[in-house]
């Protein structure tokens, strides 16, 4: 367990406000009723915010941070007033579920294949080749007749946590998992059992970068405040977790070497809790920055950028618009060993779990921050482009750094908002943009 | 007169014979060749001209760097060799007689274990120790007994340290703020400092291969991504043939025979490094530099001017016999709790294990020694301890005070920070902008310096009643400039 450190609200130091010209007359309520289903950082944030109420059972609510089973149950039949704000949009699972973003990025390329052309539909190529099962067996059976050797991982579509993952080289390494999951072709047979579960056969990334001799992906929070039209804020801090052995391709077996999520690595036999298999995103950055240089790793997250973007749109149409909808989605990105990002998966509700102080400050920054971006207290003009260590990465188009274009100079090379992994200097930002709480005076 | 020409000559040709095999010498070699079919070198002065052409090329410039770390330093040529190691008689004492307790702790470890100090490999052993090469962190940890007893162990807690103020009472030379400003101009609050990487281009020392330059650069801090070219150019740690051959010699050595001292290198690396958020990672490296530094006699050169004389051992049954004797371990450094975190900040720079290796020897040879061992260098870890009670007391006396009044002598706060050189206390980030200074000023002074801020920290972190932070959120070199400067 670890202690919530000092973390008031922001304290400000100036004696006046600045004055908010631009902003029209937002309704900013000084007191937010809030529900809340999670007993984890998310509480705390929630708890210590200032004006903000926590509402139990029923009873009328502004906030609502709920679980997925929650909004699957209950938001068809809710009614919301206008500025009650809730933390996922309803149909979310057409980008987390992994079949389901499967599908769509596999339609927004052939859309952009036909529309644009095959070099914008090649900006799609960040997630690796995949197949839902049992729909697409076929042609599953056909790629992997296709590159015989390769390795190829099977993943349950609605799982999270690396539960039901398991790899395999050889075709007769699945005919046991079919015959457990009931697994028929015969699309008659299927309509009167319970329904199969639905699985997603991968290329595995051989090649994955080591940092000593150990795999690790990233997770990275990328927040949506509006699909129609596409808003999105990419946070600065983040991580990247580490396997807690060494990688190698011999043994397939052991999902200790493959999976990188925390919850597998917690039950590795040498598995140390005081170990910390995480790295900061900024220590990551610094680190590639050292062995790559700057360009290098310029570009890599320039291609990161993209996918989180190029995923978003594909789902933009598809994603049930709800002006009171948010979302804090956890990306977890994989890099090979030539510095080319891969999209793992998209989740709907990444993990408010601390594994350690550090990551305990780190999610509770991050959530703050959401809060702000969401902003109930009505403080935001709506124009900003950082919000603390949030920056908007799209907002109805791309956002750039410099307000001035420089097309009329006969040059469009613009320098993209984001900085993932950069300093988060959010204190002194947020001092600097946001008026006190309703309420409350700057001391 | 005529000892002193003699004496020169003798210097001369050992230097000569020295840079023979190094890569320098070819480079010079080269370029003294290619300088001939220039128009201004003319027959009749050739060497004049030759000499002026790579003084001006900056080769000649690199050579002297080159040499003034390989020189003894100057002294008196009539001064026997222990003054060229420590010129004052009590501090040679004092580490005589910190080596003996090093050594009868090593000893009793030695026969409580049962374990030899040197063993040879059966081939078996042989095969899968270089099979594992490139992971040696997967061994169990019960395979490697290793219990070193603490060699203060009977010391008396008797410091009587309130009659005191201040727990080092020896009268050192070290420097108070004004004599740093003077000595670290380039830290001024008016002169721009590497933070945050932000730089695309190459700095030209890069490119030019100017060593003594490069170490003008780093005074300012180095950008992250060309550190590692930097700080290899400053040492003159080359990754040439010659080097990666002597790296492979070393591995060899390592496959052949076990050493006692490799235990406690063991245990250090998974006691240490292992546990670190930021080095966990490169713990097989760590193996790979140390097992093979334990092993390389080159490092007993430094002991000419490290006031520590290596540990001699006899070969069995030969005790007593002078012609018996050897180094023990091979390059005379015991290894102690935390020495892997000398390594580790290295590993976030250098990838290939030689490459690594020559960078991290040369910053022993050059600085980490002088970090435990007693001397009255300036840069030794005596009179950093001084310098930075010195420090505290003339700039933060009520701080001080207070610090001693409640029991925490604040050099036993800082002294574990100033022996690692903040190693595993700072986030990776500033330990590695604190290092571009040790090297750009070639001297660890700016250690004790930048321990005063971590004991204000912490100490205004106790009175706020918060959980007491560890250091790595301390940023050490804006603090330090204030600290001097403003």
């Amino acid at each position: 367990t670890f202690f919530p450190s000092q973390q008031n609200s922001i304290g400000y130091t100036l004696t006046s406000l600045p004055p908010n010209s631009d902003s029209p007359d937002r309704e900013g309520r000084s007191s937010v009723r809030y529900k809340c289903s999670m007993i984890n950082s998310i509480l705390d944030v929630l708890r210590q915010r200032p004006g903000w109420v926590e509402i139990k059972e029923d009873g009328e609510w502004d906030f609502n941070w709920c679980d997925v089973g929650w909004l699957r149950e209950n938001f068809d039949h809710s009614y919301m007033e206008e500025h009650v704000r809730i933390c996922h949009f309803r149909n979310h699972y057409e980008l987390t579920r992994k079949n389901l973003m499967v599908k769509n990025l596999k339609r927004y390329r052939k859309t952009l294949d036909r529309e644009v052309g095959r070099l914008e539909g090649a900006k799609c190529d960040f997630f690796p080749c995949t197949f839902e099962l049992p729909s697409e067996y076929h042609l599953f059976v056909e790629e992997f007749k296709r590159s015989p050797g390769s390795i190829w991982i099977m993943k349950p579509v609605a799982r999270s946590q690396g539960k039901g993952i398991f790899l395999f080289r050889k075709l007769k390494d699945i005919m046991e998992w079919k015959k457990v999951q009931r697994f028929s072709l015969n699309f008659e047979d299927q309509r009167d059992e319970a329904p199969v579960e639905s699985y997603v056969a991968q290329r595995y990334i051989e090649n994955p970068y080591l940092i000593g001799g150990r795999k690790f992906d990233l997770r990275v929070y990328v927040l949506v405040t509006s699909y129609l039209p596409l808003k999105a804020w990419l946070y600065r801090d983040g991580f990247a977790r580490f396997s807690n052995t060494r990688f190698s391709l011999s043994s397939i077996d052991d999902q200790y070497v493959h999976l990188t999520n925390v919850a597998v690595q917690k039950t590795a036999p040498d598995y140390d809790p005081e170990k910390g298999c995480k790295w900061q995103m900024q220590q990551l950055r610094r680190y590639l920055t050292a062995k790559h240089g700057s360009e290098a790793v310029e570009t890599l997250f320039k291609d990161i950028d993209n996918i989180f973007i190029r995923s978003l749109l594909s789902v933009q149409k598809v994603i049930i618009n709800d002006k009171h909808c948010f979302e804090l989605y956890g990306y977890d990105i994989l890099l090979d060993q030539h510095l080319k990002p891969w999209l793992i998966e998209v989740n709907a509700s990444p993990s408010l779990t601390a594994s350690s102080q550090e990551d305990y400050e780190m999610k509770y920054r991050l959530l703050e921050d959401t809060l702000n971006v969401v902003d109930m207290e009505g403080r935001l003009t709506g124009k900003e482009k950082r919000v603390g260590g949030y920056d908007l990465m799209w907002n109805d188009g791309p956002v750039y750094r410099e307000d001035v274009s420089l097309e009329t100079l006969g040059t469009t090379y613009q320098i993209a908002n984001t900085n993932l992994g950069c300093v988060n200097d959010r204190r002194k930002q947020l001092r600097q943009l946001l008026k006190p709480f309703p309420g409350h005076k700057r001391s | 007169m005529m000892e002193e020409g003699a004496d020169l000559s003798v210097t001369i040709a050992q230097i000569v014979h020295r840079l023979k095999g190094a890569h320098l010498h070819s480079q010079l070699e080269k370029q003294a060749r290619e300088c001939l079919h220039r128009p201004e070198i003319k027959l009749e002065s050739l060497k004049e001209d030759v000499r002026s052409f790579l003084k001006a090329s900056g080769t000649l410039a690199c050579v002297c760097v080159c040499m003034y770390y390989r020189l003894p330093p100057p002294g008196h040529p009539a001064a026997p060799p222990e003054h060229t190691k420590e010129p004052l008689v009590y501090m040679r004492k004092a580490q005589a007689s910190w080596e003996k307790r090093i050594l009868k702790s090593l000893n009793s470890m030695c026969t409580e274990l049962g374990v030899p100090l040197a063993r040879k490999r059966p081939v078996s052993e042989q095969k899968e120790l270089t099979n594992k090469w490139n992971e040696m962190g997967t061994d169990e940890p019960g395979n490697r007994r290793s219990y070193l007893k603490n060699p203060n162990y009977d010391c008396r807690e008797g410091l009587t340290a309130n009659s005191h103020w201040g727990l080092i009472q020896i009268s050192l030379n070290v420097r108070d703020i004004p004599q740093m400003r003077e000595a670290y101009p380039e830290l001024s609050l008016t002169c721009s400092q590497l933070g945050i990487d932000d730089h695309a281009h190459i700095p030209p020392v890069v490119s030019e291969q100017d060593s003594a330059a490069a170490q003008q650069y780093s005074r300012q801090g180095c950008p992250t991504g060309f550190r590692a070219q930097l700080w290899a150019l400053i040492l003159n740690a080359t990754n040439e043939p010659e080097d990666i051959m002597h790296y492979e010699q070393l591995k060899a050595a390592v496959i052949h025979h076990d050493l006692l001292v490799d235990n406690l290198i063991y245990k250090d690396v998974k006691l240490t490094a292992s546990n670190d958020d930021y080095y966990f990672v490169f713990e097989d490296f760590l193996y790979q530099v140390l097992l093979c530094f334990s092993r390389d006699t080159a490092v007993l050169e430094h002991f000419s001017y490290n006031s520590a004389t290596p540990p001699k051992s006899y070969i069995q049954g030969k005790t007593g016999a002078e012609e018996f004797t050897v180094v023990y371990p091979p390059n005379g450094v015991i290894p102690f709790h935390g020495f892997s975190m000398y390594v580790s900040p290295l590993c976030f720079l250098y990838n290939e294990p030689s490459r690594l290796y020559s960078v991290f020897r040369e910053m022993y040879v050059r600085y980490f020694f002088r970090l435990h061992s007693i001397s009255s260098s300036p840069s030794g870890i005596v009179s950093l301890c001084l310098q930075f009670e010195r420090l505290l007391q003339n700039h933060l006396p009520q701080l001080f005070y207070h610090l001693q009044a409640i029991g925490a002598q604040p050099l036993r706060i800082a002294f574990k920070w100033m022996v690692r050189a903040f190693s595993g206390y700072l986030s990776t980030d500033q330990l590695l902008l604190l290092w571009d200074r040790i090297l750009g000023y070639d001297s660890l002074e700016i250690v004790a310096g930048g321990s005063v801020f971590p004991v204000l920290h912490k100490q205004l972190l106790s009175v706020c009643n918060a959980v007491l932070a560890d250091l790595s959120t301390l940023k050490v070199m804006p603090l330090l400039q204030v600290f001097l400067f403003a």
